[in-house]
Parts: C-alpha cells; structure tokens; sequence
C-alpha cells in the first residue's frame, strides 16, 4: 500500500502550528489563503510546503480580507478551505465571518491569540479576542470556536473544527494562542482510518434543490458552484432559494432564528469539556488553552496537600456547557477563574455561577500563571 | 412575452432595481449576448459582484451568482478561478466597489494576473447610498459630498489597468453596445486578468447633480464625449468631464496565474507521490 501524503501517520516533535496546518490537511483542507503575522505565519508556510504535495492550493493573499474572501468563494467551489491569523489580522476579516455565517459558508479560521489592542505584543501569548470570537462581526449570529491546550490539539482539534463546520455549514474558529502555537512537543498522528472525517451533506438532485432550505437539523444541504445549480449567494437576508428580502420582517425573522437556533439547538451535540476532581471538590478552577496546563497541576497538588480542589476545561469557548457549569457553581465554595485577559470570559462566567463565589486571576504578556501561582490562590481560597 | 435573452435571466429577479435611464442594463444586455453569441454553458459562468447599484446584478444571472460583501468580490473570485479553473469568473461591479473599497484587491488580482474579465461601470459616484463623491467622481463635479464641487483628482482606470500589467484593456460607453458585447466577446475568451471600463449614466444622482439632463440628454451628452480612437497608448487614454476617450487598450499575452499554480501544484504532488521529494515532519 502506498503512503499516505495527507496523513503522516506517526510520532513526531513539532509546533503547535505545524500541528494545525497538518491537523487540516489530515481533514481534507485543500485550500488556504493567508498572510503573514506572529505567532501563525509557521502554519501559513507550513501549508505552502504542503499543500501543493497533496495536491491542495496555497495563496498568500495582498491582506486578511481578501484572505477570507478567497477561503469563502473557494469554500463555494467545494473545497475545504482554511486561513489562519493573529488578532489584528482577526480584526480585519470581521465583516467576512459575518458574511460567511450568513451565507451559511463552511470554512475555518485560525486565530493565534496575542496579547492586545492593536498591535500589542506579537510574540506573547494572550486571550483577548475570545469575545470577539462570539461578537466580532455586526448582527446576531452563533458561533463554534474551540481552544487548544496543547501541540496535539492544535491537530485534533483543528480535524474538529472543520468537522463542525461541514456539519453546521457555518465559519469554526480554533483561537490558540503564541504559546500553544510556537511550543514544541509530541504530536502523535493516528492512521488515517483512525481519523473521523465528515462531509458536508450536498443535494441530492437539482431539480427543486434551495441552497437555504434547511433539514430537520436547520442545515441546508450545500450545492458547490459549476454544478447547474445557479445559485444566487448574498448577504442580504435571503430566502431559502436565496433571494433578497431585504425589506420582510418575516424572512429576517425566519433566518437570523435559524442561523442562531442551529448552533443552540445543537449545543449538547457541540459542547466539549473536561474536568478533573470535580465529585467532592470546594474549590473549583476554570481555565482554557494555556493557562489550563499550569492549573492542572497545581490542582494536582493541592489534592496531594489534602485540599478538596477540582478543575474545569472548557473546550470549546462557544458555545459552552452552561447547565454543567450551574451544577459546578451550586456545589463549589470557590471558583478561580484563570485568563490572560482582563475579565471576559468571566463575565459569561458571572451569569452561571454566583459572582461573589468567583476569583478572579488575570494574567497578561509573559506573565502567564505559573502552578506555583495557582496553588498560591488555592491556598488563599481555603482561609 | 419572451425576451431573447430570457434564458440567461434568473426567474423572479426581474424587474430589476436600476433607475429609468440608468446605464446598467445596457451593460447587463451586452454580457448576456456576448455569452450567447459566444456559444458558452450559462452553467460554467460565475459572476461575482459587491455592493452597490452594478453589485446587484450577480442576481439577475441566471448563472451562478456571487454577491459578496463590498469591495470583496475580486479576492472570492480568485478563491474560485484557483479552486475551479475550468469555470469562468467573471466579476461585474461599480467604479466605487472596485477602486475605493476594493481599489487593492484589483491591484493584485491585476498584478498577478489571474484569469478574470472585470467589468466595471463606472458611473462617476455611489448612485445606491445616495450619490456621493467616488474615486473616480471628475473634478469639481458636485456630488452630495462635494456640494461646493469636488476637489479631488479622479482616477484613471484604464491607466491604471495598465501599469498593474493586464493583459486585455478597454473603455467603452454605454452609448457604444456593438463595440462593448464585442470587448465582453473578446474579454471572456482571453486568459488572463482583462479589464472593461463602462462609462454609464446615472441619471437620479450624478446627473441631476451635474446638470446632464434628462436621460436622452444625458445620453447624447456622453455620445458626445465619448469618442473612438484606435491604438491610444493608455497613458493618453483620458477621462475627462468633456472628453473621454474609448477603444481597446491593450491586448497582449503573458503567462497566467491559476496555470502557473495549478503546473506547480501537479508537478510537485507528483514528486511527492513518487518520493522525489522528501514528505516528513
């Protein structure tokens, strides 16, 4: 049997980007458009090395817009297609997601989180856009972006991402961050049978075929462009045939319900997590990506010391498990909430738990959380 | 009752948006029988647009149609011509759209020259959000954001076509239909980054504005000023409120883009299947 080129079968030592970009390629991405910015452009050049082997297209595009612009229409030609960023690069394709969860276009997006606004710090770490992952664009839309905590689900989860994203027809978004990506460590690629792979689900024949008519799970099946289909793609609020109306309350009504309601509806299908001590724990840390890896084993060893603490790991940002994390709230003394942000995720957070229950540890540029740190809080906690 | 055309009009788009006197359909008339005289499958043409009066007609086809977010449309047409090359991407949109907005896009798709026709019809401001002042607004003409006359200088498309390096240049008006389906015949056939400039009325905003007329006299106006001239070099091609010259620019041949990355992207999956170049992590 000859070797596989899509799937590298094997365990080897590499960065998290270089993960991603193979985690992409081992889901049948065949299409990325990019341009370069720290910390992601190792997946950019990554996938120009190796897209061409697998038979696959590389561009680098003259910004981030005409980036997303070019995944979108290539997404509608039939190919599973990708582009990966940093935040400022994150800021200038907001309106195209917009575009893309309206249009119901299936494609994935790679933010490699710095620290911000602006331009920032390009080479640390930070995870300031995870609220712009939900709201960035105008409008009401639902979104699915996933956080990595290490170099192996920078490919896993990337293999995830645009599996959601074929079955939901809708934009995915894997928000990594500088750390994540540029750390190197054991990435083991399973056989490709071993990889699950999805497909988004096409018409079954074109006569009658509405490239917005949804099924029973509000997902329309998706024609690709050169098919006889003639498909009209719009922004505007459209029909199930796709045409504009843009000026019936009704259809407007009808779509953006639809659009949201087709992530909410599915959300116990969508939501991941992981948690750990969590049967009899008091004190209870949340944390996601990078932070996670330093507040595992300082619950580890507050377990040891005797101390009843517990982690959670959202996996995917949006949507999250909120029933659970109600559950979690109600029973713990204390949640420790851990990001390198300012407050954001804290505040989806203060919705579920009670807020006076809640510390609150930011941490910023290199100042990531060491276990020492958490332990130190834990402790606190316990007075 | 049928129209000729009627087969290359998507079902329940007509009537369309454009004002009585408006140069659009005219455009829309001569890529639809350019298409049909040409022979080509409705079914193998995309046409990508973006946001504006122009924008609207990726609607009107009835062939697959691309209307994108303003200013985009050339970079979604590069992502389908380079995953799709066996289609033609055709992107028809306004002066507006093309060159404030999406003025870089064009610069690079230009650039690399990817086999696209781009049609634009340039019709001096942004007619749909009310006529306001646009790259290529002439001036001193009044808009509704140059009420004391604009003192910008417009851009010259087809100069600019030019030192970007595309390999099919012309400028028409709306007032030269034969010459404009035979640029759009020649346009589609060609490979590589081609662009058609279309000087067309747009009576209710920049007319009213600039004293044209009513829709005859607008016309007869731009008939006017709108002359023929053969082998013009594009630096002499000018664009002026009383002079503007048309023809066809250029015609020359290089290598295209999406063949250049589909030879690369062959040869190199070959090697690699055959182990001639090392695939490893």
């Amino acid at each position: 049997m000859s070797r596989r080129l899509d799937v590298l079968t094997g365990v080897h030592f590499v960065q998290g980007d270089i993960a991603c970009a193979e985690g992409a390629i081992a889901a049948g991405c065949r299409f990325f458009a990019g341009y370069p910015i720290t910390p992601s452009s190792e997946i950019a050049q990554h996938m120009a090395v190796r897209l061409p082997q697998v038979g696959g297209i590389y561009l680098q595009m003259e910004d981030e817009i005409a980036s997303i612009a070019a995944v979108i229409g290539a997404s509608w030609a039939g190919l599973k297609a990708m582009t990966a960023t940093s935040g400022p690069g994150f800021s200038l394709m907001q309106e195209n997601i917009g575009y893309a969860y309206m249009t119901e276009t299936p494609c994935v997006i790679v933010d490699v989180m710095r620290g911000g606004p602006s331009t920032g710090q390009p080479t640390k770490p930070g995870q300031q856009d995870v609220m712009q992952a939900k709201w960035g664009s105008h409008g009401d839309y639902e979104v699915i972006a996933l956080s990595p905590a290490s170099v192996q689900e920078m490919f896993d989860l990337t293999i995830e991402a645009f599996n959601l994203s074929e079955t939901y027809r809708c934009p995915v978004i894997l928000l990594a961050d500088e750390v994540i990506g540029h750390l190197r460590e054991k990435l083991i690629i399973p056989e490709a049978e071993e990889i699950e792979v999805v497909e988004r689900r096409r018409p079954e024949d074109l006569e009658g075929y509405k490239p917005f008519q949804p099924g029973e799970d509000l997902v329309p099946p998706m024609a690709r462009l050169g098919e006889g289909f003639r498909l009209y793609i719009t922004g505007l609020t459209h029909d199930e045939a796709g045409r504009p109306r843009a000026s019936s309350p009704e259809a407007q009504g009808r779509l953006v319900r639809r659009l949201c309601d087709k992530i909410r509806l599915n959300r116990h299908r969508i939501v991941k997590f992981e948690e750990h001590y969590l049967e009899d724990a008091e004190i209870v840390v949340i944390a996601y990506g990078l932070p996670y890896r330093s507040a595992l084993p300082a619950v580890e060893e507050a377990r040891r010391r005797g101390i009843r603490a517990g982690i959670y790991r959202p996996i995917t940002l949006w949507p999250q498990a909120e029933e659970r994390l109600r559950e979690i709230g109600e029973r713990a003394h204390r949640v420790i909430v851990l990001e390198m942000n300012y407050g954001q995720m804290l505040r989806e957070y203060q919705r579920w738990i009670d807020p006076d229950r809640i510390v609150f540890s930011p941490s910023f540029g290199e100042a990531i959380p060491t276990p020492e740190g958490v332990l130190g809080l834990i402790k606190r906690c316990m007075r | 009752m049928t129209h000729p055309l009627d087969r290359y009009l998507r079902p329940g788009m007509i009537p369309h948006i454009w004002c009585p006197g408006c140069g659009n359909g005219i455009i829309l008339n001569a890529f639809l029988r350019a298409v049909d005289e040409l022979g080509l499958d409705q079914d193998e043409i995309v046409v990508v647009s973006g946001i504006g009066c122009m924008g609207r007609v990726s609607g009107y086809v009835n062939m697959d149609g691309f209307h994108t977010t303003h200013g985009r449309a050339i970079p979604v047409a590069i992502g389908i011509k380079t995953a799709r090359p066996e289609l033609k991407v055709v992107v028809i949109s306004g002066d507006g759209d093309l060159f404030a907005i999406g003025g870089n896009h064009f610069l690079h798709a230009a650039r690399r020259n990817v086999d696209l026709l781009v049609i634009c019809a340039n019709n001096f401001n942004y007619g749909m959000t009310g006529g306001q002042m646009g790259p290529t607004t002439p001036s001193k003409a009044y808009t509704t954001t140059t009420p004391y006359g604009n003192i910008e200088h417009p851009l010259n498309l087809v100069y600019l076509a030019a030192s970007l390096g595309a390999v099919y240049i012309a400028r028409w008006c709306v007032t030269h239909p034969l010459q404009l389906k035979e640029s759009i015949k020649r346009g589609l056939t060609k490979r590589g980054f081609s662009f058609i400039e279309v000087v067309t009325p747009c009576v209710t905003e920049y007319g009213r504005r600039n004293r044209m007329g009513e829709p005859r006299e607008f016309m007869r106006r731009l008939r006017e000023i709108c002359v023929i001239r053969r082998g013009v070099d594009p630096s002499e091609a000018v664009i002026e409120a009383d002079r503007i010259i048309c023809g066809e620019f250029r015609d020359v041949d290089k290598p295209e883009f999406t063949q250049l990355l589909w030879n690369m992207i062959r040869e190199v999956s070959e090697k690699a299947s055959r182990g001639e170049i090392e695939v490893a992590l």
